[in-house]
């Protein structure tokens, strides 16, 4: 029997036991807190252990409902007619199952379901890989969903958990991606800090959601969210820009809480340095110890760790690399995603080196990052 | 990105941006929205009774969580927006649901989120109220309001509040509707007495 807490309480006040356990273990133990209605699963690697685990703890009775669906696209529908229907939901997915779903992460957003889902990311195909790469999150960008990367299966088992208090404010209500880079962090084991087992969340209150919950056979929610599709007139038009701005907006109300779960949209080490490292996810492990080491090389160089990628914290990256000389942006893609959107958004961004870039399945060796390093400082 | 977006009666063109881009921020327990400024609660209580007394033709805009007596304390809540709408002599028009309606709604008895400008104009609406609509259809007319019209807006929200509105009250129950009348009252007193 679990006593139901204060999202505070839960996240902040409840004195925490330290397990060594896997990333897939850490998204069973923040399910198991989060007062999860229903949960829907589909295998993916390297996700499909995080689910499996997910129903153990719906047959210990941590969940209400869990099933297996015919597909991605099939999950992810299923997802979203049970956030309709007015209950918490939790789904997880990865790499080539993102893009078979890719069409619902939008309408998700455009509904104003705030399910939360993990993404354990890998490379896409083709050809075939299942080796860790972060590509999916640049498609998966201008979805409208809040994204935030975690880092290891700490910051996986915490963001998961404050997604749910995010995601369903009445003035937010979209969906949340949790993002960790697959195998490194859902398949190694590190000490992550829980909180006792016999607490969760309060449940969601769907009557304060900002839309009708999809009740078809009583008031006053017999109406549905009809679409636009079928008409071609100006009215039609105008009403779809100003719904897709308004997601736009829910996005940007979310800064506050985000900012207050999380301790901000980003931290910082050294802010006032020469070099600044930039990125997000396990990569930010890797610079840190590359910062280390540069440090003992008599570098100037801060590392700015990026929790939330959307909505991006914009205006605290163009202050933090005003006086900066060099900014390195190391990722775990072939696009450089990260890179792009720190160069869109400062005006000197010359100086934004999009480098190192691992992909393929390869890890990133400390080395490539202190290369760029001294490359800045020759 | 400007700090200092207003959000004042439009007609502001096409597409309007949705406030809370622009750098307007919800208000927090206790505060409210002016034209994109936070303030007091009361001072915004007492700015919408000033606008809803020198209006031409106000109107309120009641959605579904308020036509409908869907759990306890609706139906109290309707009758006190109906008794506010009476003390400032405004006209009412309901919002029913939120589908758009074709090949046309009619502009004289109901208005819909998805087209507002065509009961607004239709009836010549220079001040209006949304109270009762779910958050989400609120912003959409209000942006659209705000685009397309020259009236001004106020939201009356149980919730978090609304940026898109030119003046917007947040976690308004009965005795906050109670007390905003009162205030109303007690001007239209003062406005009758010649006093200020």
């Amino acid at each position: 029997m679990q006593k139901v807490v204060s999202p505070e309480h839960l996240f902040f006040e409840a004195p925490r036991e330290q397990v060594f356990i896997t990333g897939s273990e850490a998204v069973r133990e923040a399910v198991r807190r989060a007062n999860v209605d229903m949960a829907i699963s589909y295998p993916i690697t390297p996700q499909s252990e995080s689910m499996h685990l997910v129903g153990d703890i719906f047959k210990e009775g941590y969940i209400r409902e869990y099933f297996r669906g015919e597909n991605e696209f099939a999950v992810m529908s299923a997802v979203a007619g049970a956030s309709m229907g007015g209950v918490r939901v939790f789904t997880a997915t990865g790499g080539p199952g993102t893009l078979r779903a890719f069409e619902l992460f939008s309408t998700w957003s455009g509904a104003r379901l705030p399910i939360v889902c993990a993404f354990m990311t890998r490379g896409v195909n083709s050809p075939l890989t299942i080796q860790p790469d972060t590509i999916e999150m640049s498609y998966l960008l201008d979805t409208g969903m809040i994204m935030l990367h975690a880092e290891n299966a700490q910051d996986l088992y915490d963001y998961l958990l404050k997604a749910f208090p995010i995601a369903e404010q009445t003035e937010v209500h979209i969906p949340v991606g949790v993002f960790a880079d697959g195998f490194f962090v859902t398949h190694t084991r590190e000490n992550v800090k829980v909180a006792p087992v016999d607490i969760k969340l309060p449940p969601y209150n769907a009557y304060s959601a900002p839309v009708p919950v999809m009740d078809m056979e009583n008031v006053p929610f017999r109406q549905m969210r009809d679409p636009f599709v079928m008409k071609s007139n100006y009215v039609s038009y105008a009403a779809h820009a100003s719904w897709q701005q308004e997601v736009m907006a829910a996005a940007e109300r979310a800064r506050p809480s985000i900012s207050s779960y999380l301790g901000g949209l980003l931290e910082v080490e050294n802010a006032d340095a020469d070099i600044l490292i930039i990125t997000s996810g396990t990569a930010v492990s890797i610079a840190r110890e590359a910062v280390a080491q540069a440090k003992q090389e008599g570098f100037n160089v801060g590392l700015v760790k990026i929790k939330c990628i959307r909505p991006f914290p914009t205006e605290e990256i163009r202050a933090l690399t005003k006086n900066a000389k060099a900014v390195i942006v190391p990722e775990f893609n072939r696009v450089g995603w990260l890179a792009k959107e720190i160069k869109s958004i400062i005006p000197d961004n010359d100086k934004v080196i999009g480098a190192p870039r691992v992909f393929g399945g390869m890890t990133m060796p400390t080395q490539s990052i202190l290369a760029e390093i001294r490359r800045c400082q020759a | 990105m400007s700090q200092e977006y207003q959000v004042l009666a439009g007609p502001e063109g096409y597409l309007p941006p949705a406030a809370a881009v622009m750098g307007v921020e919800l208000p927090k327990t206790g505060e409210a929205l002016v034209e994109g400024s936070l303030v007091s609660d009361t001072e915004a209580l007492h700015k919408i009774a000033d606008k809803l007394l020198s209006a031409k033709n106000p109107f309120f805009f009641p959605g579904p969580l308020l036509l409908w007596a869907w759990k306890a304390g609706v139906a109290e809540r309707a009758q006190a927006v109906r008794d506010l709408a009476d003390a400032v002599g405004a006209g009412v028009i309901p919002m029913p649901d939120y589908r758009p309606k074709y090949p046309m709604i009619n502009p004289a008895i109901e208005i819909n989120p998805n087209h507002p400008n065509l009961t607004i104009w239709h009836n010549k609406i220079d001040v209006c109220v949304f109270v009762g609509v779910h958050c989400h259809y609120a912003n959409i007319a209000l942006k659209i309001i705000r685009g397309g019209t020259s009236c001004y807006t106020i939201a009356l929200c149980g919730e978090a509040g609304h940026e898109d509105a030119m003046i917007s009250l947040r976690d308004v129950n009965l005795a906050k509707i109670q007390e905003l009348t009162a205030i109303v009252m007690d001007k239209k007193r003062q406005i009758a007495g010649g006093g200020k």
